[in-house]
């Protein structure tokens, strides 16, 4: 509170002056941090001047403006926003938890793998529903992605059965209706070994060294090792069959036991088809299942155009309330529009600081902060102007009209914050960004309404400005007082 | 100076009629809930040339077996999709069939599981819910100190129907949107409601604010008068208010894109209620109160 009261305590006209180049200074600063085109272009040929002279080649260039981008949420640049429910039902309550966990580590691994700016994974609890939120911004193949996170490559290792056996299913298979054929699952030739994809520690992608083929080298833990030595070593002349997702991919012949837990898969790959069996191979298997229960996808030219179009929006929004400012409020009206300026170069300097995700909703959460902002500054005017019906000096007027109007102004923005909090909580990613901005929004339009407005109107109103009441949009000041 | 106070009847007939209006259709017609509410799946689709006839589209999809799809033409070459929630499966089904029809480009697909959309809508309630106690709360603290003639929590409860005003006349147009333009109610209407809840109390506290400083001042004759005063002193200030953020809303309205249309359309119907309400509806429920209160002391005296 000390910092409001050092507000509306006079103060000296230098100081007024020196906050006024202050606030420009920051002004200026957030438009190049905003725009650093506009500092690097001059910069830019500056710096191909100055080259050109031999006498000052010798000195530094000037450096280019740093470049913070945007961020722009998924609506704006396209790109999808997916919610997995995890099936938890064979985990102990305690250890939910770190189940969750462990699938987040898992996903992140492998949306990792897509090659997208800044995924987002995150888990959300809702009442006894644990989810999964998964936001991929600017990815182009969507169905790919959910095909990659949804699918856990379930790797394991088969031993050849006995002929007699094989021979015995393929008789039972032969024995069936055609339609009956169709569900038949047993495998005629392998069967199945405890050693799965579960033992894997490594995989990595490797040559043959003699024909040069790519192949993927597994590594196993102990557990494994010992696993896979077994039973390389009960079927030393026979095959032993590596299943991905179920299917075949390769079946060596064993020619003695092995021991160290190293095996190579050479399935014929192709160098990406090996390397992209290895990366899913190393982000391992999901601990517990999930499914998707909700899906938001945003094709990139609808992004764009949404984007365009809201700040297409947002520039007349703002140049209408500009307007109407001038207009209606004259001199004052043009510092607050010129308070405004700064006010929204501030507001997307911060929106690039910290950084804020824009959405549309976002966006619209700024135009109407813009709207609110005007509202700070209509108060004070409006009890400016009336002070000065009242046959207050000029300079008590500014005075009184910033002091007066401060209770409305705060009284009536902390309404509005408690409802951005309210809705920060109710979040989904569209809503947080909504409040969030507006949020930010009606914080900085309180700074610019008592600190900067004030400051100017205070520096640039003198007393010699009293006989131009019309300047203020009060007329005939004197005859209102004599009523 | 007008008299606003005096006239409170008309205006509160006026509002009465409006929210009657908007229960009348919220009864009969219901709220027209979106995918975010109810769950299901959303697919707007844009074909590269001209797009085939809406019937060729539901033939195509009718073989899918996927339930009622509706299908709604939007812009000038695409279509709206609405379906029961689709899997991923299917979804890419439904695409693969359109595909056929011609070249096009999906451009957005939403799909809601029904638990997910039931969940959201309790939020929402309980948002809506939470934010209005928040604000009873703040009104009442910061009026604490205005207790004569009127007590600081009737301020808060002045306020709150005015609120509930406010927020019900826009769900009510927006009722009567949904029956006859297929208007939907989701997250992004929640969101605005809860902003106009923000923006309604913001310009009623104004004129409180300012009925506190003039009762402190002794303003007027009377608690009516005070009232009045009150009013016509902050009108300029709440009508101009408005009518900058309502200019920064129609930009959005105009310009803004499909997407943000209706938002910004409730966010208008808001904003225009908001101001009528604090300046017609809040504060005269303070004077009637107080009048009611008067009336009541008298009663008692006399028959004693």
């Amino acid at each position: 509170m000390s910092f409001l009261t050092a507000l509306f305590t006079k103060q000296k006209a230098s100081q007024t002056a020196w906050t006024v180049v202050a606030i420009f200074l920051l002004a200026i600063f957030a438009g190049f941090l905003i725009y650093p085109t506009a500092w690097n272009k001059p910069v830019d040929w500056l710096n191909a001047k100055k080259n050109e002279s031999a006498v000052l080649k010798s000195l530094p260039n000037i450096p280019q403006y740093f470049n913070l981008p945007f961020r722009l949420g998924l609506d704006l640049q396209g790109g999808t926003h997916l919610v997995y429910e995890a099936d938890l039902s064979s985990v102990e309550k305690s250890q939910y938890t770190e189940a969750m966990d462990g699938v987040r580590d898992v996903i992140e691994r492998r949306v990792n793998l897509f090659g997208v700016a800044e995924p987002l994974v995150q888990v959300d609890t809702v009442g006894s529903h644990y989810r999964l939120i998964v936001e991929l911004a600017g990815i182009k193949d969507v169905s790919q992605a959910i095909a990659m996170i949804g699918e856990t490559p379930s790797l394991d290792f088969r031993e050849e059965r006995p002929t007699a056996e094989t021979q015995a299913i393929i008789d039972r298979y032969k024995a069936l209706s055609p339609e009956e054929q169709k569900t038949f699952s047993e495998d005629p030739y392998f069967t199945p070994t405890a050693l799965t994809g579960k033992y894997l520690t490594k995989s990595l992608l490797e040559f043959d060294p003699n024909t040069n083929e790519p192949q993927v080298g597994l590594e196993f833990n102990d557990e494994g090792a010992a696993l896979f030595e077994e039973i390389t070593s009960r079927n030393v002349g026979k095959r032993v069959a590596i299943y991905l997702d179920g299917a075949p991919i390769s079946t060596p012949t064993v020619n003695s036991a092995i021991s160290g837990g190293k095996a190579q898969i050479t399935g014929n790959f192709t160098y990406d088809e090996a390397k992209q069996l290895v990366q899913r191979l190393n982000a391992g298997a999901l601990p517990v299942p999930i499914s998707l229960v909700s899906q938001q996808t945003v094709g990139a030219s609808l992004g764009q155009q949404s984007l365009q179009k809201s700040l297409f929006a947002g520039l007349i929004g703002v140049l209408a309330v500009m307007l109407f400012m001038i207009l209606w409020y004259r001199l004052p009206g043009l510092m607050a529009v010129i308070a405004l300026t700064i006010y929204s170069a501030i507001v997307l300097m911060i929106f690039k600081l910290i950084p804020v995700t824009l959405t549309l909703a976002g966006i619209a959460g700024f135009i109407l902060s813009v709207g609110m902002a005007v509202d700070a500054n209509i108060l004070i005017f409006e009890r400016m102007k009336e002070e000065l019906r009242w046959g207050k000096s000029l300079g008590g007027a500014i005075d009184e009209g910033f002091k007066r109007a401060w209770t409305s102004i705060r009284d009536s923005n902390a309404s509005s914050l408690i409802t951005c909090l309210v809705l920060f909580w109710l979040g989904t990613s569209i809503i947080k960004g909504f409040a969030l901005t507006l949020a930010i929004g009606i914080l900085v339009s309180m700074f610019s309404a008592i600190f900067i407005t004030r400051n100017f109107l205070k520096l640039f109103v003198s007393e010699k400005m009293e006989k131009h009441l019309w300047w203020f949009g009060v007329r005939k000041a004197k005859k209102e007082t004599d009523k | 100076m007008i008299n606003i106070v005096g006239k409170r009847k008309i205006y509160y007939t006026f509002s009465v009629l409006l929210i009657g209006a908007g229960i009348f259709s919220i009864v009969f017609w219901g709220l027209h809930f979106g995918i975010d509410f109810k769950g299901g799946s959303l697919v707007e689709i844009e074909f590269s040339q001209n797009r085939p006839e809406i019937n060729a589209v539901k033939d195509s999809l009718a073989g899918l077996n996927l339930g009622d799809i509706a299908v709604q033409p939007a812009g000038e070459k695409g279509f709206l999709l609405r379906s029961k929630d689709l899997d991923e499966g299917s979804h890419q089904q439904v695409l693969r069939t359109l595909k056929s029809l011609g070249d096009l480009e999906e451009k957005k697909f939403d799909s809601v599981g029904p638990v997910v959309g039931e969940e959201l809508k309790s939020r929402a309630y309980l948002a809506i819910l939470t934010v209005l106690i928040l604000i009873i709360i703040y009104i009442a603290f910061a009026f604490r100190k205005v207790s004569r003639p009127v007590a600081s929590w009737k301020y808060g409860l002045a306020a709150i129907i005015a609120l509930f005003h406010d927020i019900f006349i826009p769900t009510g147009i927006f009722s009567i949107l949904g029956h006859y333009l297929g208007v939907e109610i989701d997250l992004l209407f929640v969101t605005g409601l809860l902003t106009i809840l923000g923006f309604s109390v913001h310009d009623t506290i104004v004129v409180f604010d300012r009925i506190r400083e003039n009762l402190r001042k002794g303003v007027g004759d009377n608690f009516e008068s005070t009232v009045n005063i009150s009013i016509n002193q902050t009108m300029t200030r709440s009508i101009n208010t408005s009518l900058t953020v309502f200019l920064a809303l129609l930009a959005i309205f105009i310009f803004g894109g499909e997407s943000v249309k209706y938002f910004s359309l409730l966010l208008m119907i808001g904003v225009f209620f908001g101001t009528y309400s604090s300046i017609f509806v809040a504060s005269s429920l303070l004077v009637s109160w107080e009048a009611w209160r008067q009336k009541r002391i008298e009663r008692k005296l006399n028959t004693r």
